[in-house]
């Protein structure tokens, strides 16, 4: 799940970013580890940025499969 | 005499009387009415009217006793208390003190609430190990409630109101009446089963105690309960609490505070997306900055060595002068003693030994000749004396006197015994003067006397 990938991106960048604070790496290392952060960040900035916005019910059909469709909100 | 004539009493001596006739002839009583005035202040005391339909009285229900209320009193629910009667005696009001209460008429949903709570907080259903992490970055929000409440109103306004990018996914339910219960408890079995959705907000707007009813029903704290998706419950207003409340992972006081507790961690990952790529920028560049910083060292103990070939070629020319001085203050020693020593070998030089016998030489060489000639000059005169003598003696003399040698050849030895000779030998006569060559004709070794 997106979600998931989110969390575990930002946990990684936040790994990362106390591993190189913690300066016990070689530079080697240590611009893995920076170009490993600037990826993770780059990806969770891009999920956190992604604007998709939808509303949709979810209906179960007789067979007991699901469908989507639009909501449209019904003011009273 | 409480009642003689003209017996004044003070208020509050009246009252204190009051008071104790009724503490004394009440001390326990059950009283039931509805609840009107209810009020909990800070202190915890809890203060309400009872009333029917014809009369009120006035309740306190102290702290110690309030608190071990296992529900809400509230306005308009009918209770059945016990307590004792007394009186305020600031205000002149007589009032029951409290001391337990339970509910009456729609009392029986809270008891069944109390009982239901109870007993599935016996089961553990609320336990803190069951409540699942609600996800920080939700995408797709799966919402159980009705198509038509303020819920999804309130939830859609927040989102509007945010920018939010979220995908919310609606399950319409009844959320009141016969049967809303078994429907919220499908829906959330339903979206299990679908599964696309990060996290659930189940609820409902606001609403009398019978209107959240549904959301106290085991059946809906069960499908919350086994939900392997996160839940968070958003029941009525913030004072309503619900079983789906307890069971649920997250309580949300409304629904547009489950909307907002939804969202709200967008703009918090934000901050912390940011704090951490700042983090990140500030430790690469320490560390290049650290890194740079040791290589210089490096650099700068790499240039090291040339000063120390600078320090031990100073050294060295300090060496080099000093052991040339050495060796110059050694040499001039050596030659002071070489000079000493030459003048000493002079002295013992040969020439002067030399000389000395150069001069002993020529002194004996002078002393040889004074006795040379000297010799000479005597030897001179022995040759003088013994030539003379010799002359006297010498054979050739007596060939002066007329004498011949005869020696024979080739030999030439001398004759003297003519038997020495033969016939045809050849002989050399010498005379005086001159000589002859002869052969022999006959000899003979018999003397010849001359006459």
């Amino acid at each position: 799940m997106a979600v998931e990938k989110f969390e575990t991106a930002l946990k990684k960048l936040e790994e990362v970013v106390k591993k190189l604070e913690g300066g016990e790496l070689s530079l080697e290392d240590s611009l893995k580890a920076f170009e490993e952060g600037i990826k993770q960040a780059a990806f969770c900035s891009k999920k956190l940025n992604e604007a998709e916005k939808r509303v949709e019910v979810l209906l179960k059909q007789k067979d007991g499969r699901f469908v989507t469709e639009r909501f449209q909100p019904k003011d009273e | 005499m409480l009642f003689a004539d003209k017996n004044i009493l003070s208020v509050s001596q009246l009252t204190g009387l009051v008071r104790n006739l009724l503490e004394e002839n009440f001390e326990q009583v059950w009283v039931e009415g509805e609840v009107s005035n209810l009020a909990m202040p800070g202190s915890g005391h809890l203060y309400f009217t009872l009333k029917d339909a014809h009369a009120q009285l006035r309740c306190v229900m102290f702290r110690a006793s309030a608190r071990a209320l296992k529900f809400r009193p509230k306005d308009g629910m009918g209770l059945i208390v016990r307590g004792r009667l007394s009186v305020f005696d600031a205000r002149g009001d007589y009032q029951l003190i409290g001391e337990y209460l339970e509910p009456k008429g729609i009392g029986a949903l809270q008891l069944a609430f109390i009982q239901l709570k109870e007993r599935l907080a016996r089961e553990g259903l609320f336990a803190d190990v069951h409540k699942k992490e609600i996800p920080r970055l939700p995408q797709r929000i799966g919402i159980v409630t009705s198509a038509t409440g303020a819920a999804i109103h309130d939830i859609l306004q927040v989102l509007d109101r945010r920018f939010a990018n979220v995908q919310v996914l609606l399950r319409p339910v009844k959320v009141q009446g016969e049967g809303a219960a078994e429907e919220i408890a499908a829906a959330v079995d339903d979206f299990n089963r679908y599964g696309k959705i990060d996290v659930m907000i189940v609820g409902r707007g606001g609403g009398s105690l019978e209107d959240l009813w549904a959301f106290n029903e085991e059946i809906v704290a069960r499908a919350i309960h086994r939900s392997a998706i996160p839940v968070i419950s958003a029941v009525g207003h913030e004072v309503d609490y619900t079983i789906a409340d307890f069971v649920a992972d997250l309580r949300a006081p409304t629904p547009s505070a489950a909307a907002e507790m939804v969202l709200r961690s967008k703009a918090e990952l934000s901050a912390e997306l940011e704090a951490l790529s700042h983090r990140l920028g500030m430790a690469m560049r320490r560390l290049l900055n650290e890194q740079w910083g040791e290589l210089n060292g490096l650099i700068r103990a790499v240039k090291d060595p040339t000063m120390l070939l600078g320090h031990l070629a100073q050294r060295l020319d300090d060496f080099e002068a000093r052991s040339c001085r050495c060796m110059r203050q050694l040499l001039t020693r050596s030659g002071d003693r070489i000079h000493v020593l030459n003048d000493r070998l002079g002295m013992q030089s040969p020439a002067v030994r030399l000389e000395r016998c150069r001069e002993l030489l020529l002194l004996l060489q002078s002393r040889l000749e004074k006795t040379m000639v000297h010799t000479i000059e005597r030897a001179g005169q022995s040759l003088a004396f013994n030539a003379g003598k010799l002359e006297a003696l010498s054979p050739l003399a007596t060939l002066g006197r007329g004498y011949s040698i005869v020696r024979k050849l080739p030999e030439g030895g001398v004759v003297a015994d003519g038997g020495q000779l033969a016939p045809g030998d050849r002989v050399e006569i010498m005379l005086r003067k001159g000589g002859a060559l002869c052969r022999v004709e006959s000899a003979h070794g018999e003397a010849v006397r001359k006459p």
